[in-house]
């Protein structure tokens, strides 16, 4: 099936094209910091995780977010997903990229990174996560590959996979529990020290994985003979309304919580990712919009009228899609940080070079995604031709 | 003639199989239960203990002697000094190492906060390092037990493990931490050549002077204190720090997140 992915026109070339000299860029920026070290990055003393580790965070969402068209089809025998799974799989394979290359920019000593499984710490949580990303890459490439390849020859898939699909369900959520435990388990981080943090970020991830397939569906649909469907999108459509629902309200308990006890700890970080503490607040606007976008997608998601109208939904997803990446890519790591452990506020933002890093590793996995869908679409099409 | 062939291989392979073994059983047997396996012991003069514990009366405290604790510890362990007048303001306060530091009241017992605090602990400088917990956060969160607690308490980093995802950072419920954000050494005035230098991408953090203890001596800090920094076996009920908590009213830093502080500060 690999040939389809060489067998492109002059567009699908030129995508790559740019894909690559984004990689080449990013990797460029890398090769500074593997030089000079995470210096050239924003991260502090105080704020020592940043923009790498909220992609990570972020980008764990969306692939657990792929489970959402996995398990209705699987286990509620819904077939209408029956034809975007494969979609669902390999786009959390390709966001599982973009976790993995996250973290390994964000390390120290990148080429030290096997010291991980020399010596396995089971108390630690990045054991852990470790663990079930990689599991879950691999589920989705072994399943993906096989269903597709089933497909494309007319004939079920084999009777081993079924097993691996069961599997790769709680897989998914697990990926996104584990990723929350490296954040709610720490003793003195009290912005994350809640035990909602785990369902919030399933939440947030099962509106913003599907959201992101939405996306990508219509994009199919436009650049492709293969129609993911609409009954498909609709579909979609109302997991991520109640998805946003849930993500919302969760916040919302999480305001409760710090603002009706008053416990200093547990307001100071939402007090400085809304309205800044001791003068310092440069993520508020930032925050604002990420709830005024995420608001206004709701809205436009729960009447059926406009959720019905694809434009509007497009529009709906794209507003979602931003607001929950401001949220968790951009103010919940950094905002465990400020103020520290010393109460002193020393803020973060990310530089110029750890933008285009992270810019790259996306672009790995925009590549990665590009040609998997390349190969699902050259599949689809040749059985309905 | 099929059937001798094939016991032909059979037996050809036992006898590979057997040759190939041999030395290596022999290897085992040879080091099994001779104590030929090289074996680490402690110092004669080592100074040992089941938990290594801290008393800071800030009473006898001020700013000169404390500049001169710090100084003691950061140039005994090639602590850089990323100053403001070498890379500016801005890039100082991020890339900054410290292992011991001076802060205020406030800032060290944050969930204290007396609304009306004596002027005299208000002005009065706080030393803040490491607590070397008895239940170190730290060392859960490490995912190649780079940071480990030794059997005598202390909370000790092995410099060349360390990966550096800072895992352990978030995990510390004090800001202990330092990151080597970029290479330290151009920072370091004058080397230590007796402790290691580090290199860019590790984790940091105070030691208690473990090289120290092994060889007799008390840690830096401790020995610059004149006499205001107490150290000593907490476990042990007729060490000299027993002593000092017995007679004095000590508190330590945010114990009621259970991690077990093994600094007291006299007030």
């Amino acid at each position: 099936m690999l040939e389809y992915a060489i067998k492109g026109d002059k567009k699908y070339y030129g995508w790559i094209a740019i894909l690559l000299g984004l990689i080449g860029v990013g990797f460029g920026f890398y090769l500074w910091q593997l030089k000079f070290g995470l210096g050239i990055t924003g991260l502090s003393r105080d704020v020592s995780w940043g923009f790498y580790i909220a992609q990570l965070t972020y980008m764990v969402g969306v692939a657990a977010g792929g489970v959402m068209v996995v398990l209705p089809c699987y286990l509620h025998d819904y077939k209408a997903f029956g034809r975007i799974t494969v979609l669902g799989e390999f786009l959390a394979i390709a966001s599982l990229i973009v976790c993995m290359l996250s973290v390994v920019v964000d390390l120290g000593q990148p080429m030290r990174v096997l010291n991980v499984i020399l010596h396995p710490s089971p108390r630690s949580m990045l054991f852990y996560d470790m663990l079930v990303l990689n599991g879950y890459l691999f589920l989705n490439l072994i399943v993906g590959w096989n269903v597709l390849q089933a497909e494309r020859n007319g004939t079920h898939y084999p009777a081993w996979v079924k097993p691996l699909i069961y599997l790769s369900i709680p897989f998914a959520i697990s990926i996104h529990t584990v990723t929350a435990f490296l954040y709610c388990g720490l003793p003195g981080r009290h912005f994350w020290l809640t035990a909602i943090l785990a369902p919030r970020f399933l939440a947030s991830a099962f509106a913003a994985g599907p959201a992101l397939l939405v996306l990508l569906a219509l994009i199919i649909r436009k650049v492709s003979n293969f129609d993911p469907g609409r009954e498909q999108i609709q579909t979609l459509a109302k997991i991520i309304t109640y998805a946003l629902i849930a993500n919302l309200f969760f916040f919302g308990c999480e305001l409760f919580v710090a603002f009706y006890s008053g416990i200093p700890g547990h307001m100071d970080h939402i007090k400085y990712l809304f309205v800044g503490i001791h003068g310092h607040g440069v993520l508020v606007p930032w925050m604002w919009s990420s709830m005024a976008l995420m608001v206004l997608a709701l809205i436009l998601l729960i009447p059926p009228i406009t959720r019905q109208n694809e434009g509007v939904l497009a529009v709906a997803c794209v507003m979602l899609f931003i607001g929950a990446w401001i949220d968790k890519g951009l103010g919940l790591i950094s905002a465990g940080f400020v103020p520290n452990p010393l109460h002193e506020v020393n803020e973060y933002l990310p530089t110029f070079p750890e933008v285009m890093i992270t810019i790259g590793v996306y672009a790995v996995g925009a590549l990665v995604l590009t040609i998997f869908y390349k190969i699902t679409i050259g599949v689809k099409e040749e059985v309905r031709a | 003639m099929e059937d001798s062939r094939r016991r032909f291989l059979k037996i050809a392979g036992i006898a590979a199989l057997g040759m190939g073994t041999a030395p290596v059983i022999d290897a085992v047997a040879a080091s099994g239960g001779h104590g030929a396996a090289p074996h680490m012991r402690k110092g004669d003069d080592a100074l040992t203990a089941k938990q290594w514990g801290l008393v800071i009366d800030t009473t006898k405290l001020d700013h000169e002697k404390v500049e001169h604790i710090i100084e003691a510890c950061h140039s005994t362990h090639n602590v850089p000094n990323i100053s403001a007048a070498k890379v500016g303001q801005k890039v100082a306060t991020r890339h900054e190492i410290k292992w011991i530091w001076e802060t205020h009241y406030h800032n060290a017992f944050t969930d204290l906060r007396p609304q009306y605090l004596s002027e005299d602990v208000e002005e009065r400088p706080f030393l803040v390092l490491c607590n070397h917990c008895e239940e170190p956060p730290c060392v859960q969160a490490c995912p190649t037990q780079a940071t480990f607690k030794r059997p005598d308490g202390i909370v000790l980093m092995d410099f060349h493990r360390c990966i550096g995802c800072r895992f352990c950072m978030a995990a510390c419920p004090y800001g202990s931490r330092s990151f080597n954000l970029r290479d330290p050494r151009p920072f370091i005035e004058k080397t230590n050549l007796a402790f290691p230098t580090r290199t860019k991408g590790v984790v940091e953090k105070c030691n208690f002077c473990a090289e120290r203890l092994a060889v007799g001596q008390p840690p830096a800090c401790v020995e610059a204190s004149e006499g205001a920094m107490v150290f000593g076996d907490l476990e042990d009920p007729h060490s000299e720090i027993r002593e000092v908590l017995r007679e004095h009213y000590t508190i330590r830093r945010k114990v009621s997140l259970g991690t077990g502080p093994a600094v007291y500060y006299i007030i």
